[in-house]
């Protein structure tokens, strides 16, 4: 087995890997795809099942509308033409938690095709093409581990059988890890924006394979693959695809050939190991589901599902730019998650000024979280909470200083920016003769910047204000501060 | 008719039934054990039942009661003593599917067709034999032991609903629910000179019947005569939230232009179905019948359904490819047989099936595993839904022409058990007039149209387009009231 840490920077290097995802991710239906049942996660085993999805004798799958509809909000929000006419079929293999022996998938007609979505890269602004979004069931659950007789049984759960699923494949387009990862994210984004999955990787709702093959830079053919399984996670799809790219080019280098095959990423062991090669591939043995008439999406209704589209994170981060004036790394921040986005923007209307909301969001709160590890779903301070801080400081009853402490307070106590301010009310030097004494200590103290200032050089009068708003301990009135200094030096 | 050894006898119609329990001259309990008697009389020697729920009989024939003796208005099949072929399922019943596979198996669940018939007052004697997974054209096939001809023991009742034809030909019960995949409910109900009925594809909801093919598989009805066929698929016709196959049309009363007659209308012959391997005595049954047609008003019109020659294995190539995907579920793992110590669970498969499943279904899993291989499928499969175009496009040519077809339902009178059951062929050629119309889905019924020599049965195909079954059964009752 290659390893995958001895390969050299420079070999490293002359190579360049080729990355195509496929990821699967179910829907957030109320029901299953073919039948009735509750699509809930976390049941207890074996509990949401009807004869439908136990694949009993005779019982017949119902296409669910909402599942068509999700997918077809999903498609047209990763810009793949959506097929008027697309057909189930079924794929036959056995497995325990499989109860029909074939699970119903598309096959040559998928619902969704043609896609793209937009990922930032090394290299700038990339596309990624989607080949196709198709629409299938879940399969139930086998569990080898966890149970006292687990040595000599597995156990199966039924509850996941016929959860509607959508399975989207990349193009390989992706080149990187970094772009991999990339890609992952900006997918699981829209997904979240149109709402047709939590993408909840923990729990399995959005699960990821790859196929990874690598080549010498500047090579136009595909070298051969390796389908990697059981990328589950964003915490170890990079390390999993370095491993794999690493352990071919290895293999490429010691003079081996890499095998088509498909193999299993072991999160605890951190590399991959072979599954099944190309010989013991499953025939799937695919044809058209009779049970199950052709899907048909009109015009009329994919326009009226277009109609429920959301604005999307690029469209929308385009928008705050211009609407806030903020960056493009803040707005990627800002627009993580869209109640994040909403709350934000909701917060940012009423406010003052938005883009001292966006700033504040941005900077302050987000450099605690960052350091509190923690997401911004899980932040003491709502948004509500940083505009109040933006409108106050933006009324000047708020010196930075002081709010910072105060975003430090909430953070330490887990409470938001309004009830710490409400509790703390800092003081505020506003007496006009208190802060005049104060400048006048400092215009005293520094007869070289009061020269550099007369001369012209207005911007010193920060500096007057910092040493005032030092010497008060933050407590000074900035406006009055700010007024008050002016005043002085112009005297 | 004369039986040879006494197991035929014709069970009271629906309607006089009905008379008879809503006039209080007789009781649904009283019909329900005259029954369970005559069960107990002529089934040792007929074998049409896989089980026998005297229970529950009863108390569906009391519940009818009850609303008869209440004055209650009575249900269309009130206290109409039925069967079920053990392909369909019945909360609580067992369901074998004539398989060893499924020894043991209580569904959880009703099939629609027999809930339906439930709601209308029937009373369930017990489920009925038939070839494993509804495979085979003598009920040789059943895990459970042959059905026996009423006609003549020696003989097969046909197949695969030989079990549902056989308990009407032997008046066991009145009506029967069989499936048909390809000929599984018209060739029984010719050997057995009782009458069935293939519904178009989606009239009838097939949710909770164990799939052969699920693009073929149809439930209908046997009966004694042809207008309690009529009222029978009137009851279980109509669409079914459960089956996305079925149809939304609304269902009409099959019933009521039964004795308009043939006049006037144009009933086609195909030549194709009175080729060579046609057996002298059918055609001349049928030949004769056609004749009573005419004289009776009908314009006899000669057609041809070209691509008629194809349709045994086109047949064979799609059903097979079906049944393989459907059976799949059979893997001892949730329910039913599994084979005992296995080491590992390609082994438990392996054995589950190899043990659990009849040497005729398994040919059929490997033939439909191979035709949708990979590197097979266009040669195959593709191919055979091709031909199964054409061969629908027959059918909607001759349908422009005629408002029926009429052609014999099998080659030949019901044949002796063991005759053909080393020879598989020869066995497929058993359906080679049926299997038409089940690949092109259009509806038709065999009714009963004189005997062979020996007094077996023979009967009359009669085909209508889709969704046609009215003019169908009216041909039908006409075939019936001439013979």
């Amino acid at each position: 087995m290659a390893s995958a840490v001895t390969l050299s920077p420079e070999v490293r290097a002359k190579y360049e890997a080729v990355i195509g995802l496929e990821v699967h991710v179910q829907l957030l239906t109320e029901t299953k795809a073919f039948c009735g049942c509750p699509n809930r996660f976390g049941a207890p085993p074996n509990t949401n099942v009807c004869p439908v999805c136990l694949g009993l004798p005779g019982a017949l799958p119902v296409l669910n509308k909402r599942a068509v509809e999700f997918a077809t909000l999903a498609s047209l929000a990763l810009h793949c033409e959506v097929r008027e006419r697309s057909i189930f079929a079924r794929k036959n293999y056995f497995y325990p938690d499989l109860p029909k022996g074939y699970q119903i998938s598309q096959y040559d007609t998928p619902l969704g095709e043609n896609g793209w979505i937009e990922v930032l890269s090394g290299e700038g602004r990339k596309r990624v093409g989607i080949t196709r979004l198709h629409m299938e069931e879940d399969a139930g659950k086998s569990m080898h581990e966890g149970f006292a007789d687990s040595a000599t049984r597995t156990y199966v759960d039924l509850n996941r059988c016929g959860t509607p699923l959508v399975e989207i494949v990349s193009e390989p387009d992706l080149r990187t890890p970094d772009e991999a990862y990339e890609y992952l994210t900006r997918l699981k984004e829209i997904l979240l924006y149109t709402a047709v999955s939590d993408c909840n990787m923990e729990e399995g709702s959005l699960r990821c394979d790859a196929n990874v093959s690598v080549r010498l830079k500047g090579a136009e053919e595909f070298g051969t693959k390796a389908e990697v399984k059981n990328v589950n996670s964003f915490r170890f799809i990079r390390a999993a695809l370095e491993y794999e790219i690493e352990r071919q080019i290895e293999l490429v280098e010691s003079g081996g050939r890499v095998v088509q095959e498909t193999r299993l990423w072991n999160a605890g062991e951190g590399r991959t190991y072979s599954m099944r090669s190309k010989e013991q591939a499953h025939d799937y043995r695919y044809f058209p589901e009779p049970d199950l008439p052709p899907l048909i999406v009109t015009d009329a209704w994919k326009a009226e599902i277009a109609a429920r589209m959301p604005e999307l994170p690029g469209a929308r981060r385009a928008r705050m730019i211009a609407e806030y004036g903020i960056t493009e790394q803040d707005a990627h921040t800002l627009t993580a998650s869209r109640e994040f986005a909403d709350q934000f923007e909701e917060a940012a209307r009423a406010a003052k000024n938005p883009r001292r909301v966006a700033n504040l969001a941005q900077s302050e709160l987000t450099m605690r979280l960052k350091a509190a590890g923690l997401e911004l779903d899980q932040s003491p301070i709502s948004m509500k909470g940083v505009a109040q801080a933006a409108d106050l400081a933006e009324e000047g009853k708020l010196s930075s200083k002081q709010l910072k402490q105060l975003f430090d307070l909430c953070f330490e106590r887990k409470e938001d920016f309004g009830t710490v301010y409400e509790r703390e009310k800092p003081q505020q030097i506003t007496d006009s003769s208190v802060i005049e004494k104060m400048i006048d200590e400092v215009i005293a103290a520094n007869p070289a910047q009061v020269e550099q200032y007369r001369k012209g050089k207005k911007t010193v009068a920060a500096f007057f204000v910092g040493q005032v708003m030092k010497a008060s301990k933050g407590q000074a009135n900035p406006a009055l501060l700010n007024e008050l200094v002016t005043k002085k030096l112009d005297a | 008719m004369t039986p040879t050894k006494s197991l035929t006898a014709t069970p009271p119609s629906i309607a006089s039934l009905r008379q008879a329990i809503a006039g209080r001259a007789t009781t649904a309990t009283a019909v329900t054990e005259a029954a369970l008697a005559r069960i107990a009389e002529a089934d040792p020697a007929i074998h049409a039942f896989l089980s026998v729920d005297a229970t529950l009989a009863r108390a569906q024939a009391a519940h009818v009661d009850q609303l008869a003796a209440a004055g209650a208005p009575l249900p269309p099949l009130a206290g109409v003593p039925f069967g079920i072929k053990d392909v369909l399922t019945l909360e609580g019943a067992p369901a074998t599917a004539g398989s060893k596979i499924l020894e043991g198996y209580h569904p959880p669940y009703t099939c629609t067709a027999v809930k339906k018939l439930a709601d209308a007052g029937a009373v369930f004697l017990g489920k009925l034999n038939c070839d494993e997974f509804a495979m085979g054209s003598s009920n040789e096939n059943s895990a459970y032991g042959p059905v026996h001809n009423p006609h003549d023991p020696g003989r097969v009742p046909g197949g695969s609903s030989g079990g549902s034809a056989a308990a009407v030909a032997s008046g066991m019960v009145t009506a029967t629910l069989g499936t048909d995949t390809g000929g599984s409910i018209r060739q029984p109900a010719s050997f057995c000179g009782v009458v069935g009925v293939l519904p178009t594809y989606g009239r009838v909801s097939r949710y909770g019947l164990i799939a052969f093919a699920s693009s073929l598989d149809r439930i209908g009805p046997f009966a004694a005569n042809v207008r309690d066929a009529a009222t029978v698929l009137g009851v279980i016709a109509g669409h079914d939230p459960m089956d996305a196959t079925s149809s939304p049309l609304p269902v009409p009363d099959y019933t009521a232009d039964l004795d308009k007659g043939v006049r006037g209308m144009k009933l086609g012959v195909p030549s194709e179905y009175f080729a060579d391997g046609l057996d002298a005595e059918v055609r001349a049954a049928i030949e004769s019948g056609i004749e009573k047609l005419r004289a009776a008003g009908a314009e006899i019109v000669p057609i041809s359904l070209p691509h008629t020659r194809y349709a045994i294995p086109t047949y064979y190539v799609i059903a097979t490819a079906e049944a393989s995907s459907n059976l799949a579920r059979f893997d001892g793992v949730r329910y039913g047989f599994r084979a005992p110590k296995s080491d590992t669970l390609a082994a438990m498969y392996r054995r589950t099936r190899d043990l659990g499943f009849g040497a005729e279904v398994k040919r059929r899993i490997l033939l439909g595993t191979y035709v949708l291989s990979h590197g097979y499928y266009d040669a195959y499969y593709r191919k055979a839904q091709q031909v199964r175009r054409l061969l629908a496009d027959d059918f909607l040519a001759a349908f422009r022409q005629v408002d029926a077809i009429l052609t014999p339902t099998a080659p030949t009178p019901a044949f002796r058990l063991g005759e053909k059951s080393d020879d598989p062929v020869a066995m497929y050629l058993a359906d080679i007039y049926t299997v038409t119309a089940s690949l092109a889905g259009i509806c038709g019924i065999s009714v009963p149209c004189g005997q062979s020599r020996s007094g077996l049965p023979i009967g009359m195909q009669i085909l209508g387009p889709h969704f046609g079954e009215a003019a169908v059964f009216r041909v039908a009752q006409a075939v019936e009231t001439q013979r």
